[in-house]
């Protein structure tokens, strides 16, 4: 490991003790942001997709207007409307609220959360329309009610006509992430632009803080990999 | 023969290096417009501002025919070295990236940073005990980023902006407690705005600015480094500073 430390301060001489605390805590920003904001996005999508495809319209509308609008616009714009729009709210200050969008932290993890979820309430709706008609109507055949019917048959199908498209949602959000720096939080971008401007190094800062974000991306891959096998192994032929 | 031709070129080459170091009676002096108050034009289209007026009667100095050439600010260093002009008065700082390619004279002003706040803000900013736990916004990469860094690192939060805008709404926002950034951008940006005050007496930085010149051109260098010299000294320099400024840009 101390070789490697050495290899890669030869490679990079900007690379100094501080600097390298810079990316370390900059890395943990980035993942707690990226990971929560998935998790909470992900438990708001799943009820969110079924409302979606609802045929009430007073259900269905405002979930459709929800994911419009948050998939219509970019995720730039929607962080600098709740950071910087927030804050010019008269009298915000002196209310509960400010204590949450004083810091960026909060403000950047619901603009992270409200896209992730609107993309992926989309993600799931489509697998649930796509559920086959014969596997609910062997269901209604059976007698399940509606809910057992959601739990048991629609959402684990849907779950695995969705995980591939999902994975690529998650990947995209770690790579989205990098624009938390806009709004002073130094994440892993925000390390690598302090860096910068410490050294003027352009290559060293973003090549290293790149090759961070390579590694992360891997280890997504790698987990969701490990997930399809799991949930796709009906899917694999009997001798493979 | 081939000695010969050689022979002929060095001397060619010599004599017109002596011509261009004897005199220097015309000088092509490059400015980026608009960039109040140092360059700009009124009105009526006629340029003016601290660095052309300096300029004016550092070529009175020199009694030299000066020219006054318009440039965009990326193509300030390239222009120069393909010889469009021979100098650069259009406050451009002195850096170590820069000497390397061109030459500076030594420099004529300094712009301080300058701290500035929300009327209720009442700390003493050279007060480190009293500073403690405060939120000050700084733009990232700049002399100021580096003051801060290094005085009140540990002790302030210190929160870094790409844009000078940005970190005015999170000051009009009470994110920020305080700012430390270029005086003049702070005077027009966020002086002239109700509710603002500086907190505290503005701190000069870094290494200033100063005249660029081709790296060859060192007789210039000397030449306008005397005038300089002598228009600080005989308050010429402090007529023409008092006349755009409030504050000391002196260096």
């Amino acid at each position: 490991m101390e070789q490697w430390i050495a290899g890669l301060q030869e490679q990079f001489p900007i690379l100094t003790p501080a600097t390298l605390m810079q990316y370390w805590e900059g890395m943990v920003t980035t993942v707690q942001l990226v990971f929560l904001s998935l998790i909470i996005g992900l438990v708001l999508a799943v009820p969110l997709a079924i409302l979606r495809t609802a045929r009430n319209p007073l259900v269905c509308t405002p979930v459709w207007a929800y994911t419009y609008v948050f998939r219509g616009t970019p995720l730039l714009i929607q962080l600098y409307i709740i950071y910087y729009g927030v804050a010019q709210i008269p009298g915000i200050q002196e209310t509960f609220w400010w204590t949450v969008f004083r810091e960026p932290f909060y403000p950047a993890l619901l603009a992270f959360t409200l896209n992730t979820a609107a993309y992926t309430t989309e993600i799931i709706r489509g697998a649930i329309v796509a559920t086959p008609a014969g596997e609910i109507e062997a269901a209604k055949a059976y007698g399940m009610d509606w809910w057992l019917r959601m739990r048991r048959i629609v959402l684990p199908s849907a779950a695995r006509r969705a995980i591939q498209a999902y994975s690529n949602e998650v990947i995209f959000m770690l790579h989205a992430s990098a624009i938390a720096s806009v709004v002073t939080l130094v994440d892993l971008t925000g390390a690598a632009r302090n860096a910068y401007s410490n050294y003027y190094a352009p290559f060293q800062a973003f090549i290293f803080v790149a090759l961070l974000y390579m590694m992360l991306t891997f280890i997504l891959v790698f987990a969701f990999r490990k997930l399809e096998n799991h949930l796709l192994k009906h899917q694999k032929s009997a001798t493979g | 023969m081939k000695t010969l031709i050689i022979a002929a070129s060095f001397a060619l080459a010599m004599m017109a290096g002596s011509v261009q170091a004897k005199e220097w009676k015309e000088i092509r002096i490059a400015f980026d417009i608009p960039y109040e108050p140092f360059e700009y034009k009124t009105p009526d289209g006629e340029l003016t501002g601290f660095e052309v007026e300096l300029a004016e009667a550092m070529c009175k100095e020199l009694k030299a025919d000066c020219e006054f050439v318009i440039q965009a600010w990326d193509g300030m260093i390239p222009g120069l070295l393909a010889r469009k002009f021979d100098a650069i008065m259009s406050s451009m700082s002195i850096t170590p990236e820069r000497a390397e390619r061109i030459l500076f004279s030594e420099p004529y002003y300094n712009t301080p940073g300058g701290w500035f706040a929300r009327d209720d803000f009442n700390t003493d900013v050279t007060d480190m005990e009293a500073m403690e736990g405060k939120t000050v916004g700084v733009q990232r990469g700049t002399t100021m980023d580096t003051y801060v860094t290094q005085k009140m690192g540990g002790i302030v939060s210190i929160k870094r902006y790409t844009t000078a805008d940005d970190m005015v709404l999170d000051l009009e926002g009470q994110r920020l407690d305080v700012v430390f950034v270029d005086y003049p951008v702070g005077e027009q940006t966020i002086l002239s705005k109700d509710g603002f005050k500086e907190a505290g007496e503005p701190v000069k930085l870094g290494q200033g600015v100063g005249v660029a010149m081709r790296k060859r051109d060192k007789e210039l260098a000397n030449q306008i480094n005397a005038a300089l010299r002598k228009l600080k000294k005989d308050g010429t320099y402090d007529e023409i500073m008092n006349k755009y400024f409030k504050y000391d840009i002196k260096m």
